[in-house]
C-alpha cells in the first residue's frame, strides 16, 4: 500500500495493463491525469475531436488484439465519444475509454461541462464503471480491462470525478478482480461439439460461413484447415473478412446484401451451413426466411445470446471459436462418412462472375472496383486497410482481397461514416513498420478529416484514398434505384479541394487521373514521411453491385441496376 | 404474463441497467420488486412481464451476459408461488359500504391498518390474481386511493434460483 494521488493512481493502473498508446483530447477534469502522464512513458496522442480518439483506439485494439486506450474530459468530452463506443461495442472491440467528471460534490447538480456519462453510455458499452474515491480508481481499471478483453469483447467506460484524482490515498493495486456475475466459459461443452460434429460429418453441401468471432480468437488456421477437409466453400461476413486468405480456392469472399453471386448463390443451396462467430446481421442474411431453408445451421459463438437470436439452428456450440474449431477437427477427421463432392466446390467458379471490375470506362472518372484491385496490387499481403461506411465499404469489402486475418478493418455492426481515418491512425500507432490505407469515401472522410493534424504531428503516415464522387454515394445509391432518382440530401457540392486540404494539414496530396497515376502514387505514399490524401474522381452515377434488393432474399442478387 | 427472478449486484445503476434493456427490446414491464438478501451486496429482483417466449428467453439470456447480473431465471409458474401485497384505501362513508368492505377484507384475510368515519385502508395480500378478483369486488364501493406492491416470488421445494 503507497500513498498517492488518484491520477497517479489512474497512470499506475494502465501502465500495469500494458497501456503504451492513450488516445484523446484533454481537458478541465483531466488537467491532474494529463500533468501525471508527463510522468509516464505512455504516448499521448492527441486527437481532434474525441469521436476520432474513441475511433483511433478502437484501430488499435483490433490490430493488436489487445485494449485501447481513449480519454475524454467531461461533459462534451465524454458524450463525443460516445459514437466511437458504440462502433467498438458492436463489433466487439476491446476498448476502455477514461472520461473525466466534475467533483463528486456537484455531481447531479448540472455543473459546467457535465454530463451523466455513466447514463448515456449505459447503452452502448458492455459495462461503465464510477470510481467514487482514489482508492477505487485501480480496481476500477482492473475490471474495465478484464471485462473489456474477455468472453465476447466490448467496450468499457470508466468515470473519475476529477477531486478523486487529486485527492490523496493509501492505493493498493490488485492484481485481478472477481465479478459475482460475470464468468467466462470460452471452453465448448464436448455433447455440443459432438453433436454439431455429427451433423457436419454428414455433410455434403457444406458452407462455412466465418464472422470477426473468428479473428478474435485467432481462429484463422482452424477455420481452413477445417474448410480443407470439408471441402466446404467459406464464406465471411464484413466482419470475419481475412478469416481466410481471399485468394484461397475455398474463398466465397462476403456473403449478404453487398456479398459476392459465388456466396450468396450457394449458402441458400447447402445443406450444413456452419456458422462461427457470426450473429447473423440482417445485412448478412438479406431476408431471413430465405437465407438457408433448407440447412441445417450450426451456430458457433462465444455469446450465447446470439443463438437463436436471428437465425433459428439446429444446434450450437457455446465457446470460443479456436477452441470450437479446434474439437469439431479433431471430431470430424474421425467421423467423416459422407463425402463433399468435388462438383460442390467447383461451383464456385459457375456463379463467379465479373462484378464491375471490367466495366465500361467513363473518363475523367476511375472506376472504384478497379482502382481498389490496383491498390491491393501495389500492397504488401500483411498491409492493414481500414474503410469508412457507404460505397467505398462495400467496393472495398468486394474488390480488395484481405489475405491475413487482422489485415481489413471496418466499422461492420455500426456503420459509422468517419470511423477508418481515425482507426487508420490507431492502427499505424500500433503498426508503424507496415503500410496502413484507408479506404475513405469523400462524405466519409469529410467526418474525421481533422485527424490529419494528429497523423501529422505524431508522425503516422497514413495514406488515404478517397474515392471521390461528391456525392453521399450509398444513400444516392438507393435514391437512384428505389426512389425513382430523386436525390434529396446528398450531394456535397461544398467539398474541399482534398488535394489543398492536406497541404493546409501538412500531409501531401495528390490527384491522380489515370490508373498509373494511381497506382504512382499510392507507391509514393507508402514511402512518405507525412500521410498522403489520394484524391480519385469517380463518377457519381456509379453503382455498387451484386447488391440484394433490400426486403429480398440472397438468390434475388442483382447484378445490374434497374 | 411471465415471472422472472434475477440476483444482482445491490449497487446504484443496475435496476436502471435491467429495465434499460426491456425498454430497448420493447417490453414493458407490469411490475418490479427489488430487495436485499441475506448478503447485503445481493439482491433479487423479480419482474413480471408480458412477452412472446422466444424474445423473452433471448432478452434473459443478454440480461444473463450483463456485469451486474449474477443469475437469471423464468419461473415455471406450477412450481412458483407468487404473492404481491396491496393497501387500498376505500370510501365508507355509507354504513352499508363500510359493512362490504369488512366482509370483503375478511374475506382475503386482509387487516384493516386504519379507519375513521368516512375510511378503510386495509392490507391485503395474495397471487396477483386473487388481488385483481378483490378489487373488482370492492370497485363498487369507491376506490380513493391504492398501491399495489409489485409481485415477489419464490419456487416451491428443492428449486432455488
Amino acid at each position: 500500500m503507497t500513498e498517492m494521488t488518484g491520477a497517479r493512481a489512474l497512470v499506475k493502473a494502465l501502465e500495469r495493463e500494458g497501456t503504451r498508446h492513450i488516445f484523446g483530447i484533454s481537458g478541465g477534469s483531466l488537467i491532474p491525469i494529463c500533468d501525471e502522464l508527463l510522468n509516464s512513458d505512455m504516448r499521448f496522442i492527441l486527437a481532434r475531436h474525441e469521436q476520432g480518439a474513441a475511433h483511433m483506439a478502437d484501430g488499435y485494439a483490433r490490430v493488436l488484439n489487445k485494449v485501447g486506450v481513449c480519454m475524454a474530459t467531461s461533459g462534451p468530452g465524454a458524450t463525443n465519444l460516445v459514437t466511437g463506443l458504440a462502433t467498438a461495442q458492436i463489433d466487439s472491440s476491446p476498448v476502455v475509454a477514461v472520461t473525466g467528471q466534475v467533483n463528486r460534490a456537484v455531481i447531479g447538480s448540472d455543473a459546467f461541462q457535465e454530463c451523466d456519462i455513466i447514463g448515456v453510455s449505459a447503452s452502448v458499452t458492455k459495462y461503465n464503471i464510477q470510481a467514487m474515491s482514489p482508492g477505487e480508481i485501480p480496481e476500477a481499471v482492473k475490471k474495465a480491462f478484464h471485462v473489456a478483453n474477455t468472453g465476447r469483447k466490448g467496450a468499457v467506460l470508466v468515470d473519475i470525478p476529477k477531486d478523486c484524482t487529486t485527492e490523496s490515498a493509501d492505493i493498493t493495486f490488485p492484481d485481478q478482480v472477481t465479478f459475482r456475475g460475470y464468468t467466462v466459459n470460452a471452453a465448448p461443452r464436448p455433447e455440443e461439439l459432438d453433436w454439431a460434429a455429427r451433423i457436419l460429418a454428414g455433410a455434403e453441401r457444406p458452407i462455412i460461413m466465418a464472422g470477426g468471432g473468428v479473428i478474435s480468437a485467432g481462429a484463422s488456421g482452424e477455420l481452413v484447415e477445417l474448410a480443407e477437409l470439408l471441402l466446404a466453400p467459406t464464406a465471411t461476413s464484413l466482419m470475419g473478412k481475412g478469416a481466410i486468405p481471399g485468394d484461397h480456392p475455398l474463398s466465397l469472399g462476403l456473403c449478404g446484401m453487398h456479398g459476392t453471386m459465388e456466396a450468396n448463390m450457394m449458402v441458400p443451396k447447402s445443406d450444413v451451413l456452419l456458422v462461427v462467430g457470426s450473429r447473423f446481421s440482417d445485412r448478412t442474411t438479406g431476408k431471413i426466411s430465405e437465407f438457408a431453408p433448407n440447412t441445417k445451421v450450426i451456430h458457433v459463438d462465444i455469446d450465447r445470446s446470439e443463438i437463436d437470436k436471428n437465425v433459428e439452428t439446429m444446434t450450437r456450440v457455446v465457446g470460443d471459436a479456436k477452441l470450437a474449431l479446434r474439437g469439431l477437427l479433431d471430431r470430424v477427421r474421425v467421423l467423416r462418412t459422407a463425402k463433399t463432392s468435388p462438383e460442390w466446390s467447383k461451383r464456385i467458379h459457375e456463379f463467379r462472375c465479373d462484378m464491375g471490375e471490367n466495366g465500361e470506362e467513363r473518363p475523367p472518372y476511375l472506376r472504384a472496383p478497379k482502382v481498389i484491385r490496383a491498390l491491393r496490387q501495389e500492397l504488401p499481403r500483411d498491409a492493414i486497410v481500414t474503410t469508412e461506411v457507404g460505397q467505398n465499404q462495400m467496393w472495398a469489402a468486394l474488390h480488395y482481397d484481405a489475405y491475413l486475418p487482422r489485415t481489413f478493418f471496418t466499422s461492420g455492426g455500426l456503420g459509422t461514416m468517419g470511423w477508418g481515418f481515425p482507426a487508420s491512425i490507431g492502427a499505424k500507432a500500433a503498426k508503424p513498420e507496415v503500410p496502413v490505407v484507408d479506404i475513405a469515401g469523400d462524405g466519409s472522410f469529410g467526418m474525421t478529416e481533422n485527424g490529419l493534424a494528429t497523423a501529422v504531428e505524431e508522425e503516422l503516415p497514413v495514406v488515404v484514398v478517397v474515392l471521390n464522387n461528391n456525392v453521399l454515394g450509398m444513400v444516392a445509391q438507393w435514391q437512384r434505384l428505389f426512389y425513382d432518382r430523386r436525390y434529396s440530401a446528398v450531394k456535397l457540392k461544398g467539398n474541399p479541394d482534398f488535394v489543398k486540404l492536406a497541404g493546409a494539414y501538412g500531409a501531401e496530396g495528390v490527384r491522380v487521373g489515370t490508373y498509373d497515376e494511381f497506382r504512382a502514387a499510392v507507391r509514393r505514399a507508402l514511402k512518405a514521411d507525412v500521410p498522403t490524401v489520394i484524391d480519385v474522381p469517380i463518377d457519381p452515377e456509379e453503382n455498387v453491385m451484386p447488391m440484394v434488393p433490400p426486403g429480398m432474399g440472397l438468390k434475388d442478387t442483382l447484378m445490374e441496376g434497374a | 404474463m411471465h415471472t422472472v427472478s434475477f440476483l444482482v449486484e445491490n449497487q446504484p445503476g443496475v435496476l436502471f441497467n435491467v429495465s434499460n434493456l426491456f425498454r430497448r427490446r420493447g417490453f414493458n414491464i407490469d411490475s418490479i420488486t427489488v430487495g436485499a438478501l441475506e448478503d447485503p451486496r445481493v439482491s433479487r429482483m423479480t419482474i413480471t412481464v408480458d412477452a412472446d417466449p422466444k424474445t423473452l428467453n433471448n432478452l434473459l439470456d443478454q440480461l444473463d451476459k450483463m456485469v451486474e447480473v449474477i443469475r437469471v431465471k423464468r419461473l415455471d409458474p406450477l412450481r412458483t408461488v407468487r404473492r404481491e401485497m396491496l393497501l387500498v384505501k376505500l370510501g365508507t362513508r355509507d354504513p352499508m359500504a363500510r359493512e362490504d368492505a369488512l366482509r370483503y377484507i375478511n374475506g382475503q384475510h386482509g387487516l384493516v391498518l386504519d379507519i375513521d368515519e368516512e375510511h378503510i385502508m386495509a392490507e391485503v395480500s395474495g397471487e396477483p390474481e386473487e388481488l385483481d378478483r378483490f378489487l373488482g369486488n370492492v370497485k363498487s364501493i369507491g376506490i380513493v386511493e391504492m398501491s399495489r406492491s409489485g409481485v415477489t416470488a419464490l419456487e416451491k421445494g428443492r428449486l432455488t434460483l
